[in-house]
């Protein structure tokens, strides 16, 4: 049996808002399948799963608001039946059932709890808790099948409907009826103000953390961009405008292919240490027009040759923008990059994005004298920064870092293409 | 020969296009000699899709040479005004 649990996507996310399912029970899933909708302060994110399987059921529904790890679905390995998983639900069922009973002495207050402390301390799936609070209907009035009397959210269901039907049988006036048990009122999507409001308070979370916790250093360069300028143009001169590739395309290229050299600069540091990446995944920070930023991944960016490198980032930003980012994009990133030259900056110095170790910047490519073999020429020129984590690396292989990628970019055709 | 209608109907075309790539822009607001980048929030990628919708919408491909020459609104329509007509 798999359980299938909501992810973490991103620092600062502890919780997320189930939009809609895009599998039902008994669909078969693929490793990279998106399986649901998920709301976080940031965004919609298309959700994947990474294990291969069968839909068995569906346990959290849509328009809940639930901490990260809640299960959401539970599918079938490949190969195991729904008896098997039958089996494994009344085992857990019963796990669940006991840490309960014990817990509860610690939850008693007082006297007036009683009855709830009464009905929380029988057997009761975490499904049915959900469900019968969402439907207003008390544990203690609910009779349970399950085994040792469990209450399971069949026995929930089947109460609220009875309690429906009596509602709705009852003759008018007679007698206290309890409000029929309708839906639960679904979680609004959030409205634009609040998602800003949302967005700020998960930037300034995932910051401030950064700022706590990572021992940053900061380091820049500038690096002449003449060569990489002449052959960009030359490159996109004749080509239709929906072909042409951005300064920014060599820049991410020459990031990710230098870090081949550095890996103690991409990846992550978690749980007091380093865990080089799995591979060179740029996360690419985009300002949202709305207000706030997001930072989503394009993964393997060291492999990819430089038209498939525009494509992936015309879809990432018009994805951000449209909030449809993937759940794997969200948290894959081993490293960021930020353009703010865009907005007219020389030099940027970045925060990093936890658990990442590291975050380059570039500011504006601006026109400024440069000596070269003893003569002063005016060449577009950018300045390169780098936040990196001490923890993981030091100022020196910083600094060697920022010189391969000044190399690199003196030859963007050799960057140009996809290097195994 | 361009017709005041015609004029119209471009000065539309570019105005829904960028309102697709900047929606909190109100036409109106915008002073046609200044240059569009001061007056509207748009970073590289942004002046790119724009040109993208125009070349969709008016047939008119813009090579990078010219995105100089096309600082204001009025510089725009001016260019497209001739591109459309040739």
């Amino acid at each position: 049996m798999i359980e299938f649990k909501l992810p973490s996507l991103g620092a600062e996310m502890d919780e997320g808002t189930l939009l809609e399912w895009k599998v039902k029970p008994g669909d078969a899933v693929h490793k990279g399948d998106v399986v649901a909708v998920v709301d976080t302060s940031k965004s919609a994110i298309d959700v994947e799963i990474w294990q291969e399987g069968t839909v068995y059921d569906l346990v959290l529904e849509p328009h809940r608001k639930v901490p990260v790890g809640t299960v959401m679905a539970r599918l079938l390995e490949p190969g195991e039946t729904p008896e098997h998983a039958e089996a494994e639900k009344r085992r857990l069922l019963a796990k669940v059932g006991e840490r309960e009973s014990i817990t509860t002495p610690t939850q008693a207050v007082t006297g007036a709890a009683a009855p709830a402390i009464a009905a929380s301390r029988r057997r009761v799936s975490p499904a049915a808790r959900v469900r019968a609070q969402d439907l207003g209907l008390d544990l203690a009035d609910v009779a349970g099948t399950g085994p040792d009397a469990a209450v399971t959210i069949d026995d929930v269901e089947r109460s609220a409907a009875a309690r429906a039907r009596g509602a709705a049988s009852a003759p008018p006036g007679g007698g206290p009826a309890t409000p029929p048990a309708g839906r639960p009122s679904p979680v609004p999507r959030p409205s634009p103000a609040d998602r800003a409001v949302a967005m700020r308070s998960a930037i300034g979370a995932a910051m401030a953390r950064s700022k706590r916790e990572i021992p940053h250093y900061y380091l820049a360069a500038d690096i002449p961009l003449a060569r990489a300028t002449r052959w960009l143009a030359a490159r996109n001169e004749g080509r239709p405008v929906n072909e042409r590739v951005l300064m920014a395309v060599p820049l991410l290229k020459a990031v990710a292919l230098a870090l081949r050299k550095f890996p103690e600069l991409n990846g992550h540091h978690l749980d007091g240490a380093f865990a080089p990446g799995s591979g060179i995944h740029v996360g690419v920070a985009i300002s949202l027009r709305q207000g706030g930023l997001i930072a989503p991944a394009i993964h393997d960016a060291d492999a990819l040759a430089t038209d498939e490198l525009m494509r992936r980032l015309v879809d990432l930003v018009a994805r951000a923008r449209a909030l449809t980012l993937r759940s794997s994009e969200m948290t894959d990133a081993t490293i960021t990059v930020t353009n703010l030259g865009e907005q007219g900056v020389e030099l940027v110095q970045g925060i990093i994005y936890p658990p990442q170790v590291a975050l380059v910047g570039f500011g504006r490519v601006t026109e400024r004298p440069w000596i070269d073999d003893g003569h002063v020429t005016a060449a577009p020129v950018v300045t390169a920064s780098l936040a990196a984590d001490h923890r993981v690396s030091d100022g020196h292989r910083g600094a060697l870092f920022l010189n391969e990628l000044g190399r690199l970019l003196q030859e963007p055709e050799q960057i140009d293409g996809s290097p195994a | 020969m361009t017709t005041a209608r015609d004029d119209a109907a471009l000065r539309q075309a570019v105005f829904e296009t960028l309102s697709r790539i900047a929606p909190e822009v109100s036409p109106s607001e915008l002073e046609p000699a200044r240059p569009l980048r001061d007056q509207v929030d748009l970073d590289s990628m942004d002046w790119l899709n724009f040109l993208v919708g125009l070349h969709e919408r008016l047939g008119v491909d813009i090579p990078e040479a010219d995105y100089r020459k096309l600082a204001t609104l009025d510089d725009l329509l001016g260019y497209l005004r001739r591109k459309v007509a040739a």
